[in-house]
């Protein structure tokens, strides 16, 4: 049994030293908005914050987030950068399975919070390690730079 | 994609470690960046992981009269938003930036990326040009030694049984001094299929750094003609040097 700290609540859940934390979120803790794409690091689609910066869960085992703020995109529902964020990926078309979107989304976020998102090649340079195999990232690319210049205003 | 089991022990203090580390099957970890995927795949089975993350002095950034020292757990991403004065600092970023991507910065460490010694990797290149020291460290009692004897080979460094590396210090550049970076990778934040460092200061030759099948590797002397991929790379690292600001 461990003590995660997960979208602002203590949760205990049992956990493996080789169970990832992404496997945990999903599985024992019923947040499905992260993904597990690749389960290795490449895709993106499994990033959540930990202490407020992004992190692969797939490459943490749970037990190492002990002590640290878990935040998944379920606990993002409120924030002012999210809440621009998905209204322009609305906007712009910018998903259509969605498997790489609450990924997508955390990896934006960032972006715009570290002022990496002032234009188009900024944000594909930092959408690197984000794989989407629908969009073709051109809708990607508009909302993130359309939510980055709201969160300036 | 289940790794086997495993135990882990977070350790808090320099003495037990060496203790924890001499269980069978015990293996350090540090950010997991490489490692969980190693496990992932059953290319590495260990039966214990002891995380060095709560190491007093891991994540610690100083500078010395004559370097800059860093604890081998400062991560990547630390390293891109900028440690220590100019111009190392800016070297130093540089490198950074092009590690992965910024989730994977976020965790991965420098210690981690040298004591792994992955022939493809970016620190173990960049920081043998820059002539950096590792320090080792095995409870209470630490050596330090040149990049260049620390590195002994792909995947192999000079780490005994139950030591890790507990700091790196980069030794301050003489005013003038330059850097070169160049990696040659199949697209953004992959690993390298070839990169190189270099080191240019007033008065020395060029310090060149390269990957090579073995891991990182000086260029001492100038590469034979018949090797055109060193000739290559020691021209487009010097190129890279001269365009790069003072
Ligand atoms: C998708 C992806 C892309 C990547 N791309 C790149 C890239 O382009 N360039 C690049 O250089 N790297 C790349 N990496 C690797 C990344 O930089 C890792 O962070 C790094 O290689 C290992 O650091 P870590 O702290 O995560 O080490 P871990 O994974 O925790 O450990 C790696 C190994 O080092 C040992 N170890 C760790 N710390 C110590 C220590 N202080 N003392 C002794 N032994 C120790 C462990 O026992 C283990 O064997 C990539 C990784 C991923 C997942
Ligand atoms: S599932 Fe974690 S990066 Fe792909
Ligand atoms: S919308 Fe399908 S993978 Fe991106």
């Amino acid at each position: 049994m461990i003590r995660l700290q997960v979208n602002g609540a203590m949760q205990e859940v049992v956990a493996e030293p080789r169970d990832s934390l992404a496997a945990v979120l999903r599985d024992r803790l019923g947040l499905h908005a992260t993904r597990i794409g690749c389960a290795h690091g490449s895709c993106g689609a499994c990033n959540v914050l930990l202490d407020g910066a992004p992190a692969r869960a797939c490459l943490v085992p749970a037990v190492l987030a002990v002590g640290q703020e878990v935040v998944t995109l379920e606990g993002l529902r409120d924030d002012h950068i999210m809440l621009s964020l998905r209204a322009a990926f609305q906007a712009q078309h910018a998903l259509q399975c969605g498997y790489c979107t609450a990924g997508m989304l955390i990896a934006a976020r960032d972006m715009i919070q570290r002022g990496c998102a002032r234009n188009p090649d900024e944000i594909r340079a930092g959408l690197a390690g984000q794989l989407c195999r629908c969009t073709g990232y051109d809708g990607i690319v508009a909302a993130i730079l359309g939510a980055a210049h709201d969160a300036r205003r | 994609m289940t790794p086997a089991r495993f135990a882990l022990r977070r350790a808090t203090d320099w003495e037990e470690l060496p203790a924890l580390l001499a269980q069978p099957g015990a293996m350090p970890v540090a950010g997991a960046q490489s490692l969980m995927p190693m496990l992932a795949l059953r290319m590495t089975e260990p039966a214990l992981l002891v995380a060095l993350g709560d190491l007093p002095g891991l994540q610690r950034v100083e500078q010395t009269a004559a370097a800059l020292v860093i604890g081998a757990g400062v991560t990547h991403a630390a390293t891109e938003d900028g440690i220590g004065p100019e111009p190392l600092r800016g070297w130093l970023a540089h490198v950074a930036s092009g590690i992965a991507y910024r989730p994977v910065r976020n965790r991965g460490t420098v210690g981690g990326s040298l004591a792994l010694h992955d022939p493809a990797a970016d620190w173990p290149v960049a920081l043998l040009a820059l002539d950096a020291v590792a320090v080792l460290r095995r409870g209470a009692i630490k050596r330090r030694m040149a990049l260049a004897q620390f590195l002994t080979g792909a995947f192999a460094t000079a780490l005994g049984s139950g030591e890790v590396l507990e700091a790196i210090e980069i030794p301050t550049p003489p005013p003038g001094a330059r850097f070169g970076w160049c990696k040659i990778a199949p697209a953004p934040g992959a690993f390298a299929e070839a990169a190189t460092a270099v080191l240019l200061r007033p008065g020395a030759a060029p310090r060149i750094a390269v990957t090579t099948h073995d891991g990182a590797r000086l260029l001492t002397a100038a590469p034979r003609p018949d090797d055109p991929y060193l000739a290559r790379l020691r021209e487009v690292a010097i190129r890279r040097a001269e365009a790069a600001a003072a």
